[in-house]
């Protein structure tokens, strides 16, 4: 079938000079996603999925500039002992990465993936991405497969001591990035990714992940830093029996941020916990796009978004939930709430639930309000000044999904940039 | 200590005066009792006084050792020294009890210009005030009154009041709500911090809170003013009698 003309010229006009890199062994997976581009055309307005939150800057052949702004804040993680592997606008730059080597793990680029011939990553690049289109599409996850220019294979066969960091610089006003990572955590294994950094002007990554059964990931990422960048990344998922999942994503500042997460479940008995907080000010508009199927029994999943808003701040939420038939004793639960600091600023919310199986336990909740007066009369009333009790009670808003935050040491490292955050846009 | 003088309030939404002249000193060391009726005006005193929005002061003035409180932001007037327990202890979901007191207490230290308590003083403080109070190391972890008995929110805003060390300590319907022994329980937390330089404003419907917090003066407050004052002896009429004989007899 024909795209609808404006989705075919726009797709035509960012893909016009756009070559796929050749001659690796992801070369067939690429092809096939350009295939389904052209098939689904990239998204527009007119799309459904794509009503709250405009994609014209993320498509359009140049990204707009986006200035690099200087901040004394010491580097995100930067107390940790960690793996670091760094991206400089997109590219991986091995001077300021670490050794690769560490137990547990073993971590490629994808560039050089064929040379390796590391079958499994073979077989996964591009694959959990096909299969998120359905029933949404996801055209910019298909331009990921297709013209990533850099990347990595992480996979977990044991448990690594250090959490893997995957570290996104932003140099250039004008970068446009790709990134491609693979993740495979194997039976019984267990991993910690971090990552962070505003990445490049405009930024595309997806990141495809693969847990065999018992096994287990945290990933915890932080998004901030330059305001004027933009991003849309994806995470897709799929989670094996007795296996687990914990993502969390802290958003500060940005544009745009699009953050799509799909979770399949297709072992019983797995848990998913997808997480976010945002504070934004201003022209901040911040994107939650999540899609979880269960197609396995008594499986739990979570998502918990908490969105700060103040000064006009857009925010966004379109969380799904799919019980397949069969996929009994799920346990699925969604809650999505914005506090909203001042008239201006909005929260847009899409919560969805879609049940096939009739022994479930699915909740939904969405809410929006501001800061609760009482409260902040009592805690003025015990001495505490007005910037510092709302920074308070706004801190509390966010706990739920900050407790998502398994490491205790990591869930203080955000939380004390929430403040930091906070104090500074008082 | 507390003066207030001929203070007229009213709400800020509508224009209906509910204090319509008030005339109150409270001297340090000594335990005022406010008795009235419903709709009186005793917890709009208390509310103007700690700086909740939503009323106006169209008249009169109220300072805490000569300082003017209507002046002040909420915060200031806690610094200065001023304390509400409040009639209906607020929950806040998500803030832990420990850190809502360490906040507090640091915030009025910075505001006096002291130093801010160490983790570790401020540990052993708490723990010792606590138990005093029969609140447990449960309750101290647990958000400020979320989930709490009644009883348990109001021991808990008397151990606020016992880190916090105010000069003046207003205490909205401590007693409403709680049975015999919390109200003990509470009395006597109240009168562990009875000292010379401290001054008391007990706001209570009934005469019982004051068999445990013996006050020094009683007032009785009706229509938006103080009609009458008297030693402890007015408590115990108003028990017998209620409020019709005194009202009649100064209408």
């Amino acid at each position: 079938m024909a795209l609808p003309e404006r989705k075919q010229s726009v797709t035509e006009a960012r893909l016009a000079g756009l070559e796929i890199p050749r001659g690796g062994c992801t070369e067939p997976a690429r092809e096939a996603a350009l295939a389904r581009l052209w098939q689904m055309g990239l998204p527009t307005r007119r799309d459904e999925y794509w009503k709250y939150t405009r994609p014209e800057t993320l498509i359009q052949p140049q990204p707009p500039r986006a200035a690099l702004l200087r901040t004394d804040e010491p580097p995100m993680f930067d107390a940790f002992d960690r793996l670091k592997i760094v991206f400089v606008d997109g590219v991986f730059d091995p001077q300021a990465s670490d050794d690769l080597a560490l137990e547990g793990v073993r971590i490629e680029r994808i560039a050089d993936l064929c040379e390796q011939d590391i079958h499994w990553a073979r077989d996964l690049y591009g694959v959990l991405e096909a299969r998120g289109h359905e029933p949404v599409p996801r055209p910019l996850a298909a331009f990921n497969t297709a013209f990533a220019g850099d990347g990595v294979v992480i996979h977990v066969t044991g448990r690594p001591s250090r959490p893997i960091n995957l570290i996104y610089r932003h140099e250039s006003e004008a970068s446009d990035a790709v990134l491609h990572h693979l993740v495979r955590v194997e039976e019984g294994a267990e991993a910690t990714i971090l990552e962070n950094g505003p990445a490049a002007a405009r930024f595309n990554k997806c990141m495809e992940i693969d847990i065999a059964d018992g096994g287990r990931l945290h990933l915890v990422r932080t998004q901030g830093r330059d305001h004027e960048r933009r991003a849309a990344t994806h995470v897709f998922a799929r989670l094996g029996r007795e296996s687990m999942l914990k993502c969390f994503t802290l958003t500060v500042n940005g544009v745009l941020t699009r953050n799509e997460v799909v979770v399949e479940f297709t072992g019983d008995e797995a848990v998913a916990h997808v997480a976010g907080a945002c504070v934004g000010d201003g022209d901040f508009h911040h994107d939650d796009t999540v899609f979880v199927t269960h197609d396995a029994v008594g499986c739990e999943s979570r998502q918990v978004f908490k969105k700060v808003l103040r000064n006009g701040a857009t925010g966004v939420f379109q969380g799904k939930i799919l019980v397949r038939e069969g996929a009994q004793k799920t346990d699925g639960y969604q809650i999505s709430q914005a506090l909203l600091l001042d008239g201006d600023s909005q929260f847009l919310a899409k919560p969805e639930l879609e049940i096939y199986a009739d022994d479930v336990a699915c909740s939904h909740g969405s809410t929006s309000g501001a800061i609760d007066e009482e409260a902040l009369f009592y805690l003025r009333s015990r001495g505490v000044p007005e910037g510092e009790a709302t920074d308070l009670l706004t801190l509390a808003f966010l706990a739920e999904a900050m407790d998502e935050i398994e490491d205790p040491a990591l869930a203080e490292e955000i939380a004390g940039r929430v403040r930091g955050w906070l104090a500074r846009h008082r | 200590m507390l003066e207030i003088k001929n203070l007229h309030v009213k709400l800020e939404e509508e224009d209906k005066e509910i204090l319509k002249g008030v005339n109150l000193t409270v001297e340090a060391g000594k335990v005022h009792a406010i008795m009235g009726p419903n709709g009186s005006g005793k917890s709009t005193l208390s509310y103007v006084l700690s700086g909740r929005e939503g009323y106006e002061v169209t008249d009169g003035s109220a300072t805490l050792d000569g300082r003017d409180l209507l002046e002040m932001e909420p915060e200031e007037r806690a610094a200065a020294g001023l304390f509400l327990a409040f009639q209906y202890p607020v929950e806040i979901p998500g803030v832990g009890n420990m850190t809502f007191l360490r906040t507090a207490v640091n915030a009025q230290r910075k505001a006096r210009g002291e130093e801010e308590i160490s983790a570790a003083d401020f540990l052993k403080l708490v723990r010792q005030k606590a138990k005093t109070l029969k609140i447990d190391a449960d309750m101290l972890k647990r958000p400020v009154n979320v989930g709490f008995s009644g009883g348990e929110k109001k021991r808990n805003e008397i151990l606020q009041m016992a880190m916090l060390e105010p000069r003046m300590c207003i205490l909205d319907e401590t007693d409403s709500g709680l049975d015999v022994d919390a109200m003990k329980l509470v009395a006597e937390g109240v009168n562990a911090l009875r000292s010379p330089d401290r001054g008391f404003l007990v706001i209570t419907h009934y005469q019982r809170l004051l068999d445990h917090i013996a006050p020094d003066v009683v007032h009785i407050m009706a229509d938006g003013r103080i009609i009458k004052t008297g030693g402890p002896e007015l408590a115990l009429e108003v028990e017998q009698n209620g409020y019709a004989d005194i009202l009649a007899e100064v209408m």
